[in-house]
């Protein structure tokens, strides 16, 4: 289970709070389940030994309990999640002697198109990440509202038209995984998943090379193909891209400019 | 002349569609039939679609909810199969075109047309009776919500065979639902069918906010409101601050639809996140309005069923309004992935989780009540057992998915399906079905089978465990929620599993469609002639089953909580005053009725840009709704001797089914101290 086998200390972070969470709870739910199968029980109407007492509707110490214990477990599950909160928002940098990797990640109909800024690279559903290097994701849709998740490494975060999004992560273990949206966007919907290889920092180095070699590049033109509408889209690679593509993206959709239209000639019956 | 309406509209190559529309027709034809072989037209007229009746009214409403669980469920069907058969490289049955409406009606149409029917149905069954009322506040608009309710249901319906419906999701979130990614008249449908039954709803919140304020009987105070009362006044106040946010959210949308402008747009301005914000501050509170009356049905269920007083009835009424304003405190969890910044994402966390204080004080005042009882497994028992094992699992999906950490990896996930319906079905739906069980026979004179009842109680149980754990590990395996090819090979064992479950939930509903036809076939062993089959502690049980149209011959004075159990316990019960006043009641009309038709013509006609239609049906509902206030005879008054007539029989029945001695009582108290 990927949430179970996080490959990051964020993923590791939000495992430990789930569970710790489920931890406290089974406080006050495991006797519930144990009341609810012994009073009704011992107390059903064919059992004549039970004490019964029809007027018995309030007792001071029973309701002082039963406001008291889940209080008790709330306060503490508040204290948890306020610091948890605050140690693992998406938008707090991760703390590492090593300079972050800047990502921009758009979601459009229906891919993910991942730009490195310092590597003048793009791809199309690929997303290669160095090992125990931070990660600093901005995000954004061509489209309409996406939310891009991996899994293994933790944390979503919705990608909005017209709207700029942060995310930190770290990779600190070597695989193959998946990342997808996890916002409903439409017909394509279920195919918008994209490869997310993270690598020891030399072989990511290997990768932003293989990708310089590519023939294609990404201007104004080659993104107004790419905008068109597409399903199962292959990985695309990118030698160079404009520099200002994500502000230009951000800035077509604030406009209402931009060919896009979701309803074109895709068919997937 | 006929808008964007062409032929094209009509599905007709595809099988499935035309299928559920012959489906759907052929009901329709064989209901008709029915009722005109045995020439009731007349009678349903006269004594149903123009009754103010409020327990007429909640009957209509809970066929029209059972009708609408039928609908939908046959929609989750097709969702399990789905995504149990599309795997690999098989693509199932649906192509995303259908599967995306799919999924969009199953939500629209279980929370809008089949709980809230089902809780207004039960509201107006009971409510009434359990404050010593003859009627709500404003029969006549109890009678309009309930004909715009059931326009929404049928524009739904009417989707199915002309053009699509929405696939934008249940809540229509924009851009999606904009008019450059919907361009079609599907989000126009969803938006219609909810807009339209949302004013009934807001109009049923005002009803019984006001019929319980001010309509109770003398004696009982706030403090000694049966329960399902107390949890129906706080879902009124809910409706009431909840639904005129969806009215406005929707109509902003309707703007940006219709007239071009750039409310919740991507460009020009417009804001998704107020649409976000919008939707679910009326959103979360409606998870309340669709549980808190669910809940007071197991208060009353426990206690009846012990035997026993509620116990810690003060806890529970508090309880029940901490929830009804904490409710407006945490719309901000549905969206925590939204990049709101810490110290938001944290206060809203807590505040989700604070409900849990006052709903966990709830479970333990059921079971405290059970404690010391004589508890009988009935079927509205077993219901209520059932709800309280399995809501404690979903109320902790829930805390933990309040915890922001916790839920940037499981939002969206198949573990968020898991858990709202982990909610939602015991905390409910599991209290509609015991409410339903409870009332019948108030409503209907006779029980309903207890063996078909605990059959389909353990096909539901039992399904429901089997449909729904799988989807907690597929959302720990990392399975988004509303995917519908492509699925990862590792996740089908478990959507296998799942469409088992629901195969199982088939079950229980093919027993309680069983249940109700051997119960109608046995209704002369089971007649209730007391009028008070449980030993009930309430109003309602001290009225015959079914009530006379009036309920009260003389209305009561309350002396007590358990206002019928305190009756009995005096040796005050079936009583015959002494004599009889005349009654004041609403007439029935057409007027209700005909809005709604109307208002169907109106909805219909904006989807598909009619405008003269529009315009006319609009123009129709104005004129029907003067006339109709400016009407003079709307109430008659019922004569004391009729009064009297109705109850000596009454006291006949009660008499010949040696309940009461035969001799005309004389002396010794009134049962009921005349307050009028």
């Amino acid at each position: 289970m990927p949430l179970l086998d996080p490959s990051g200390p964020i993923g590791a972070a939000e495992k430990s709070v789930l569970l710790t969470a489920i931890g406290l709870m089974l406080i006050v739910v495991v006797p519930v389940f144990l009341m609810t199968f012994w009073f009704a029980w011992r107390y059903r109407a064919s059992n004549r030994k039970a004490r019964y007492a029809p007027e018995w509707a309030s007792s001071g110490k029973i309701e002082l309990a039963v406001w008291l214990v889940p209080a008790v477990i709330v306060s503490l599950l508040g204290l948890l999640t306020w610091n948890a909160t605050h140690r693992l928002s998406p938008y707090r940098p991760l703390a590492s002697a090593k300079d972050p990797l800047p990502i921009d990640a758009v979601a459009m109909n229906w891919k993910w198109l991942f730009i490195y800024p310092r590597q003048h690279i793009a791809t199309v559903n690929q997303l290669a990440l160095p090992t125990n290097v931070p990660v600093s994701f901005r995000l954004t849709s061509q489209t309409v509202m996406a939310s891009f998740f991996i899994p293994r490494l933790g944390s979503q975060i919705y990608a909005m038209p017209g709207m700029r999004t942060k995310l930190h992560l770290l990779a600190d273990k070597a695989g193959i995984y998946t990342g997808r949206n996890f916002q409903f966007s439409g017909r394509g919907y279920s195919w918008m998943q994209f490869q997310v290889i993270a690598t020891s920092p030399q072989k990511f180095d290997v990768w932003i090379d293989k990708i310089k070699r590519s023939s294609r590049k990404l201007n104004l033109a080659a993104f107004q193909k790419l905008e068109r509408p597409s399903i199962e889209t292959p990985t695309i690679y990118y030698a160079a891209v404009h520099p200002h593509l994500f502000e230009y993206i951000i800035h077509q959709v604030m406009t209402g400019q931009g060919t896009y239209a979701s309803n074109g000639a895709v068919d997937v019956g | 002349m006929l808008g964007k309406l062409t032929l094209a509209a009509i599905p007709y190559h595809n099988p499935i569609i035309m299928g559920a529309v012959g489906f759907a027709l052929a009901a329709a034809a064989a209901v008709s039939g029915l009722i005109t072989y045995y020439g009731k037209w007349r009678y349903l007229w006269n004594e149903w679609l123009t009754s103010v009746d409020h327990k007429k009214i909640g009957i209509m409403y809970v066929i029209l909810a059972l009708v609408m669980l039928l609908r939908g469920f046959a929609d989750a069907i097709m969702m399990r199969s789905q995504q149990a058969l599309a795997y690999g490289s098989s693509r199932g049955y649906l192509p995303p075109h259908h599967f995306d409406q799919v999924f969009t009606a199953h939500g629209t149409i279980m929370i809008f047309f089949m709980a809230m029917p089902f809780l207004v149905g039960l509201m107006n069954i009971a409510v009434p009776q359990q404050i010593g009322a003859r009627d709500v506040a404003f029969p006549f608009m109890n009678s309009v919500s309930l004909w715009l309710t059931a326009v929404g249901a049928m524009l739904v319906m009417v989707s199915l065979g002309i053009g699509d419906f929405s696939r934008a999701g249940w809540p229509g979130y924009p851009p999606l639902s904009e008019l450059r990614y919907s361009p079609d008249s599907g989000v126009d449908y969803w938006i219609w069918a909810i807009q339209l039954s949302g004013i009934g709803t807001l109009m049923t919140g005002i009803n019984f906010l006001v019929t319980i304020l001010k309509m109770r009987a003398p004696g009982m105070t706030l403090m000694r409101m049966p329960v399902f009362t107390w949890t129906a006044l706080c879902t009124s106040i809910l409706i009431v601050l909840a639904f005129p946010i969806l009215t406005a959210t929707l109509a902003l949308l309707t703007l940006d639809r219709y007239l071009g402008m750039h409310f919740f747009t991507a460009g020009h301005g417009g804001n998704l996140m107020m649409y976000t914000n919008l939707f679910w501050m009326w959103g979360h509170p409606e998870v309340y309005i669709l549980i808190l009356p669910a809940f007071g049905v197991f208060s009353e269920v426990v206690a009846t069923f012990s035997g026993k007083r509620l116990f810690g009835y003060s806890m529970m009424v508090y309880a029940t309004i901490a929830i009804t304003f904490l409710s407006f405190t945490v719309w901000l969890h549905h969206f925590f992935t939204m990049g709101a910044s810490a110290n938001v994402n944290a206060f809203f966390g807590i505040t989700t989780m604070v409900i849990a204080i006052p709903t966990g004080v709830k479970i333990f005042n059921w079971l405290f009540t059970m404690y010391r009882g004589r508890v009988r497994f009935t079927t509205p028992m077993l219901w209520t057992l059932g709800f309280i094992v399995t809501f404690t699992i979903g109320g902790m999906s829930g805390v933990l998915l309040a915890v922001p950490p916790a839920d940037f990896v499981l939002h969206n996930s198949e573990l968020v399906v898991a858990h709202f319906h982990n909610v939602l079905i015991p905390g409910s739906l599991f209290g509609y079905f015991a409410g339903y069980a409870y009332w019948f026979p108030k409503a209907f004179g006779f029980r309903l089978d207890e063996r078909w009842g605990r059959r389909a109680f353990w096909a539901w149980l039992v399904g429901f465990y089997v449909a729904f754990m799988p989807l907690y590990i597929l959302g720990l395996m990392g399975m988004p929620r509303r995917m519908d090819y492509d699925i990862n090979p590792a996740w089908h064992p478990y959507l296998e599993i799942a469409a088992l479950g629901a195969a199982i939930i088939a079950l229980g509903i093919a027993c309680q469609i069983a249940q109700l036809v051997a119960s109608f076939r046995k209704r002369a062993a089971t007649r209730d002639l007391s009028g008070d089959p449980w030993d009930g502690r309430t109003l309602e049980w001290s009225l015959p089953s079914p009530p006379p149209f009036y309920n009260f011959a003389r209305i009561p004075i309350v002396r007590d909580r358990d206002a019928f159990a305190d009756i009995k316990q005096r040796g005050a019960a079936y009583r015959r005053p002494a004599r009889y006043h005349d009654i004041h009641m609403p007439k029935n009309t057409a007027a209700g009725f005909l809005i709604g038709a109307f208002a169907l013509l109106f909805g219909f006609a904006m989807v598909w840009h009619i405008w003269w239609l529009a315009a006319s049906g609009a123009f129709a509902i104005l004129v029907l709704v003067v006339a109709r206030a400016t009407r003079e005879d709307t109430d008659y008054i019922v004569p004391a001797a009729e009064i009297e007539r109705i109850e000596t029989l009454r006291y006949r029945r009660l008499a010949a089914a040696g309940i009461i001695p035969a001799e005309p009582q004389g002396g010794g108290l009134p049962a009921f101290e005349p307050a009028e």
